[in-house]
């Protein structure tokens, strides 16, 4: 008998599996991150281009079209492994599921959360915010990102049976998410102002380690349901 | 070592498994047959533990199997209707996956399954374009190197030409006459190379 | 104790005995909010501040308790429904949802009408009508998960994995909403604070929080006994049951 793989060395080889599938489907990655320079666009063309009411609604705008697009990768979570059988083998491995599922989340954060972190100062400096406060905004949907595919996988989870998911995966999540929110637009609102913003830059490093360290085994729950 | 004892499931209204009970030894292979719709796969679940029965018990080397919990999953191979590989990987991929998942695989170990299996020409093909059974062999190449003492295996046979068919019941024969235990559900007949058979007809 | 917890799992005893108790709760609950109407409406003294306006208090008050301690039940229902694979238990989970949803739309209208009477607009984005208004979000998604669902146990082991999600969620989610809301304070100071209390107008609140709480008592039992023969309906002891009615 060979050896048994460790629950680390499971955990890595997942996140790698799933990193090797997101780069055979670019598009899958690019979609979202194009959704949400689009959605940005979306608010000076309906508002107005000057530059002191766009740093006005700037915390808002970021925050929100961050959260929709983020919301449209959730479905992919799982779906596909649940569709396809995987999700079902890789729990009758006799891995623990908690790994799984966090395995899953990170790797799904770093092909869908990190870009957008990344590319976020682009957008922030569209709508006229000062480098320092996109700083603050990178730094802050960092933690916020992460914290949503924590709960959108328990989403994901909960949802895995039901055709043409989506909708009712977004009604699911967002509420849950509006904590996340209100902390994360008040940081960039305070950096734009100037001031520090390390209050609720806190709240939201509490938030993301709430999330991560519970949201784990409630979708794992959530998984075992799901595949009976 | 493998016991059903009264085991009773519901989906909603539908009473599907009404007191199924049998037995399994080493070396033996359980052919459950029956129409569609009988409970074949719901059984098959419900032994690897995936699905909960209301009523009944499942029991492997004598412990119940909810109270093993993972440790049973070491020792047991699954193989659904469909076979459980991810369209966009090859197949050598699917395989280096599903058993490094269970436990340390060397690249040899996991070429020497291919070839046995008559997929090595198609290890780097991504599994959405192989054949139904090609996808299947894959799949039994997670078993071979999951060491598993207990096959499950659900329609292995469908979809397949004579001699992916004889391939499979061949691998099947082989692993039951080395001390293997194998649950097979099929609708049809299963025509086995000797050895302990036993069927168990679902309603 | 624990006989009498597993009993009354047991759906057939459960239908007989939540039958034999509901119509204590519907009248003990009825006769304590007509003592609260009456003593809100008539006996307590106008508000200095808000005059008669306060009044709605004694409905929107009781209302939003409701709305967050039928959360609660629900959200308990739901563990005990998946620790103990109670079908009783999930079926009073499935039942609390519209019942919390109604209280929490109650409370989010009443809380508009006496914004419109004090202030003039109809709503205020404050920080108790907005967390009210997200605790609606929390029970539209319970129950569209669970409509989302044919087979009823995994509706019921899902929704329930969701209550408990949301009921860890809700203290996060108002106190978020409480902070945001101090930042953002206007001219308003406690848009919604309640009136300087005097015993006369203290005690028919207090009527009515109880009154409100047995009355739930009363209507959920009724949608559970409901829930169960819908979900029994297949069972022998129905057929016996309506033969006897």
């Amino acid at each position: 008998m060979n050896a048994r793989t460790g629950i680390l060395g499971a955990g890595l080889l997942l996140i790698e599996r799933d990193l090797r599938l997101a780069f055979r489907r670019p598009s899958q990655v690019f979609n979202p991150l194009v959704f949400f320079l689009v959605v940005t666009t979306l608010f000076p063309l309906s508002l107005s281009p000057l530059p002191s009411q766009l740093r006005d609604i700037a915390p808002g705008v970021l925050w929100v079209a961050a959260l929709l697009s983020s919301l449209l990768a959730l479905e992919a979570l799982l779906k596909s492994d649940a569709e396809d059988g995987t999700l079902e083998q890789m729990v009758l491995s006799g891995q623990p599921v908690v790994v799984l599922v966090a395995a899953k989340t990170a790797a799904h954060w770093l092909v869908g959360g990190l870009p957008l972190v990344i590319i976020s100062p682009v957008a922030a400096m569209s709508l006229g915010v000062t480098p320092a406060a996109m700083w603050v905004t990178a730094e802050g949907l960092l933690m916020g990102t992460l914290t949503l595919s924590f709960l959108g996988s328990v989403g994901a989870a909960l949802t895995i049976g039901v055709r043409r998911s989506s909708v009712l995966l977004s009604l699911l999540v967002l509420p849950l998410a509006m904590p996340m929110l209100i902390f994360g637009a008040r940081a960039t609102d305070l950096a734009i102002a100037g001031e520090a913003a390390s209050g609720p830059l806190y709240l939201l490093g509490a938030l993301l380690v709430f999330t991560a360290t519970l949201a784990p085994f409630a979708a794992a729950a959530a998984v075992r349901i799901g595949i009976e | 070592m493998l016991t059903a004892e009264n085991v009773h499931l519901w989906r909603g209204d539908r009473h599907v498994l009404k007191g199924v009970g049998f037995s399994l030894s080493p070396g033996e292979l359980l052919h459950v047959s029956g129409p569609n719709g009988t409970g074949k796969t719901t059984l098959l679940r419900v032994v690897c533990g995936l699905a909960q029965p209301e009523e009944g018990i499942v029991r492997w080397r004598g412990e119940s199997i909810t109270a093993l919990g993972s440790s049973f999953f070491e020792d047991i191979g699954y193989i659904a209707h469909d076979a459980g590989l991810k369209g966009d990987l090859t197949a050598r991929e699917n395989l280096s996956f599903a058993a490094r998942l269970r436990c340390v695989v060397t690249a040899a170990e996991i070429e020497a399954v291919l070839a046995a299996l008559n997929v090595a020409e198609c290890a780097d093909i991504p599994a959405r374009a192989l054949s139904a059974g090609q996808r299947r062999r894959v799949a039994l190449g997670r078993l071979l190197l999951s060491q598993a003492a207990l096959w499950i295996l659900d329609e292995p046979l469908t979809n397949l030409d004579t001699a992916g068919a004889a391939l499979v019941l061949d691998l099947i024969a082989r692993h039951v006459g080395t001390g293997g235990l194998a649950l097979v559900a099929a609708h049809g007949e299963l025509a086995t190379r000797g050895g302990r058979t036993a069927r168990l007809e679902l309603a | 104790m624990w006989i009498w917890f597993h009993k009354l799992g047991s759906p057939p005893h459960f239908y007989r005995i939540a039958g034999r108790m509901t119509p204590w709760f519907a009248w003990i609950g009825g006769i304590l909010i007509a003592a609260g109407v009456v003593g809100g409406l008539v006996f307590a003294p106008p508000d200095y501040q808000q005059g008669d306006g306060f009044r709605i208090l004694y409905v929107h008050a009781p209302s939003a308790w409701m709305s967050l301690f039928t959360y609660i039940v629900m959200a308990l229902a739901a563990a005990i429904g998946l620790v103990w694979r109670m079908k009783v238990a999930h079926a009073v989970a499935a039942s609390c949802a519209p019942i919390g949803a109604a209280f929490t739309a109650c409370a989010l209208v009443t809380g508009a009408v006496w914004g419109q009477k004090m202030w003039g607009t109809w709503w205020v984005w404050d920080a108790r009508l907005t967390s009210e208004l997200i605790l609606l979000f929390l029970y539209f998604g319970y129950m569209a998960l669970r409509s989302a669902y044919d087979d009823q146990q995994r509706a019921d082991r899902a929704s329930a994995i969701l209550a408990l999600v949301g009921v860890v969620n809700v203290p996060i989610i108002h106190y978020s909403v409480v902070w945001w809301n101090t930042l953002h304070q206007a001219a308003s100071v406690s848009k919604m604070a309640r009136p300087s209390i005097a015993p006369e107008m203290l005690v028919p609140l207090i009527l009515m929080f109880f009154g409100f709480n047995i009355l739930f008592g009363a209507v959920l039992l009724t949608r559970v006994r409901g829930e169960v023969l819908l979900r029994e309906r297949s069972a022998d002891w129905i057929r016996a049951v309506l033969s006897k009615s």
